[in-house]
């Protein structure tokens, strides 16, 4: 990559949503402002090269997107329309400053509950983090042209259904910042869950940062901030050679990034809310030099309290496991036993583990089996093939 | 009160120049039609329930259909059948398909 | 902006035992507050006719335009300053826990 195609690349991981976001603020019209903003990007990249890269790109490129901004209103604008288009370039032209919180009005508006979450999920990715529709289509595995029509169909909602541009407020942030969150954790798992798809990781880690740096106070977002970073931390540990999902039992710990578990670990506050409580899981492990040195009583009391917050099958599950590493297969077995999760692999995943770790290979075979038949075929249902090829029965 | 929907399967005739406006001026003429609009198309539904003390938002519709109502108006008539009548010529009556529902008894 | 609020039965009302809001108190803080124009309830759906025309005959059948699970009990016309303000007042309506609200924006005529 060229030295103008990183800068540009940079700014875009940085400045897009801020640059994207003022524009909405004062024209109201979010494909002119995303329009102009890709733009701006793409006659960065053809001119830098050729006149240099100028002193500050993030001014350069907020005002080549005003400009454009401008050049489409005033070639869009009908006879009817005028008098409001001129006020708008008026507002753009005198170099109305950006208010702080732009890019923040623009997280919490694309993931405004009133819109589907595929549509919030996709918003975010393209109006707040800047990547292009292609991008997102196939980090989502789904046609490019359907990826575009579910932006139209999104930013129209936005504006037909009355959904407000800004931050909520006080009475509403609590619950409204919980879905920013879940739209974030879900664009991370995205990413996380192929090995190809950085790129929805790196962005959901920089939202993320975002969200915690403009709301300081919030919690929860800092918990959220501090789980992406602990997991992210494995993410080359994680993978084996022949491209397998390893456990965090198989993984190579000296493969972690222990300069980023450091830094997730500062952030982790008080296990209070849900992510907060998710991060001190995962910290539990980070902190763990071996697999047999994991504090599983530390990681009970913390399913405890998750379980408490909100009650799932999916925590109960989990807590099961924790509770047969700290007593004994026998004793997580007998609270999976007791559990009606119908179709849901990780429920006889979690039983062959604690029955492999009993010594009873047999009855784990049987198990894997069950997991394997409810696995659709790829990367994962290899992973449990090879397992089961591993027991030898 | 009418509900203007949508119908799979419209009449051939469309919609004449001027036949909307002509239905409502006709309304203004007797007395008939005292409000009325269209919607937004139904993707920009939102559905508001209050569950366990929470509010929970969701996307679409009160409920799935295939046909969906696009707008409505609430008409004073002497009975059904002049409801009817006035229903029938809306222009949707022949792109779609018109409720026609009276309002609670007890408020008579 | 204008909203219409279609006011719905459910099949899974809520099962909170706290007293229901007043219906009076509702529409009386919707009219002090300048954001419910009118609204009513409306006869059941074994009341309702589906008028259609097709090749010059008027057809009438008995029954609501869709057959649905929920069905539409009442409506109220809102003037709210955006959608979050019209879901915050519907979410205090009764029917938000007996039933379900459908909020859509009334389309605004262009010139």
């Amino acid at each position: 990559m060229t030295r103008a195609a990183e800068v540009v690349a940079e700014v875009s991981r940085s400045d897009w949503g801020r640059i994207v976001g003022a524009l909405i603020r004062i024209t109201g019209d979010w494909t002119l402002a995303e329009d102009s903003t890709q733009d701006a990007f793409a006659t960065a990249l053809l001119r830098w090269p050729v006149d240099g890269i100028p002193s500050n790109p993030a001014a350069w490129l907020t005002t080549t997107a005003r400009n454009r901004a401008i050049d489409r209103l005033r070639s869009a604008a009908s006879e009817r329309a005028r008098a409001k288009e001129v006020a708008i370039v008026e507002s753009l032209q005198s170099g109305e400053q950006d208010i702080e919180d732009d890019r923040l009005r623009l997280i919490f508006t694309c993931a405004h509950p009133a819109l589907p979450l595929a549509a919030r999920v996709a918003l975010t990715l393209r109006t707040v983090a800047g990547l292009t529709v292609p991008e997102i289509a196939a980090a989502f595995l789904v046609p490019e042209t359907t990826m575009a029509q579910r932006l139209v169909r999104a930013r129209r909602k936005i504006e037909e259904a009355g959904i407000p541009y800004r931050v909520p407020p006080a009475e509403l942030l609590g619950e409204r910042l919980s879905g920013v969150l879940a739209v974030l954790y879900l664009v991370f798992n995205q990413g996380y869950s192929a090995v190809e798809r950085n790129e929805l990781a790196a962005s959901a880690l920089s939202l993320a940062r975002a969200v915690v740096a403009l709301m300081p106070r919030e919690d929860e977002a800092r918990g959220l901030l501090a789980l992406l970073v602990l997991q992210n931390s494995r993410r080359d540990a994680r993978i084996g050679p022949a491209g397998e999902l390893l456990t965090l039992e198989e993984q190579d710990r000296s493969r972690w990034h222990r300069d980023e578990i450091a830094h997730g670990l500062a952030l982790m506050p008080a296990p209070v809310g849900p992510y907060a409580i998710q991060a001190a899981i995962v910290g539990c492990h980070a902190r763990a030099a071996s697999a047999a040195e994991t504090d599983w009583v530390e990681i009970v009391r913390l399913y405890d309290l998750l379980l408490a917050q909100s009650p799932s099958p999916v925590i109960e599950l989990n807590r099961a496991i924790a509770i047969g590493m700290r007593d004994g297969p026998s004793a997580g077995l007998e609270l999976l036993s007791g559990m009606q999760l119908d179709g849901y692999r990780w429920l006889p995943a979690a039983q062959a583990d604690l029955l492999l770790r009993a010594g009873r290979t047999a009855e784990a075979a049987d198990r894997f089996r069950e997991v394997i038949a409810l696995t659709t075929p790829g990367q994962e249902r290899a992973d449990l093939e090879r397992r089961l090829a591993e027991l030898g029965s | 009160m009418l509900f203007i929907a949508t119908d799979g399967e419209p009449d051939a005739l469309l919609e004449q120049p001027g036949e909307f406006d002509a239905w409502v001026q006709e309304s203004a003429q007797r007395g008939i039609r005292k409000v009325g609009n269209r919607l937004q198309p139904v993707d920009d539904a939102t559905t508001v329930r209050l569950r366990a003390g929470e509010v929970l938002v969701t996307d679409g519709p009160f409920a799935e259909s295939k046909d969906w109502i696009v707008g409505f108006d609430i008409i004073e008539c002497d009975n059904l059948d002049e409801a009817i009548d006035y229903a029938s010529r809306h222009p949707m009556a022949r792109l779609g398909r018109i409720e026609i529902r009276p309002f609670w008894p007890t408020e008579y | 902006m204008e909203f219409l609020m279609f006011v719905c039965t459910d099949t899974e009302p809520d099962t909170d035992t706290q007293p229901e809001p007043d219906i009076e108190e509702w529409v009386a803080e919707g009219e002090r507050r300048g954001i419910r124009k009118q609204g009513d309830r409306l006869a059941p759906t074994n009341e309702a006719r589906t008028v259609r025309v097709r090749n010059g005959e008027t057809l009438i059948i008995d029954g609501p335009f869709t057959e649905s699970k929920e069905w539409i009990a009442g409506y109220d016309l809102l003037e709210c300053k955006d959608i979050d303000e019209a879901v915050e007042y519907a979410s205090r309506h009764p029917m938000a826990r007996r039933g379900r609200i459908e909020v859509r924006e009334v389309m605004v005529w262009e010139g």
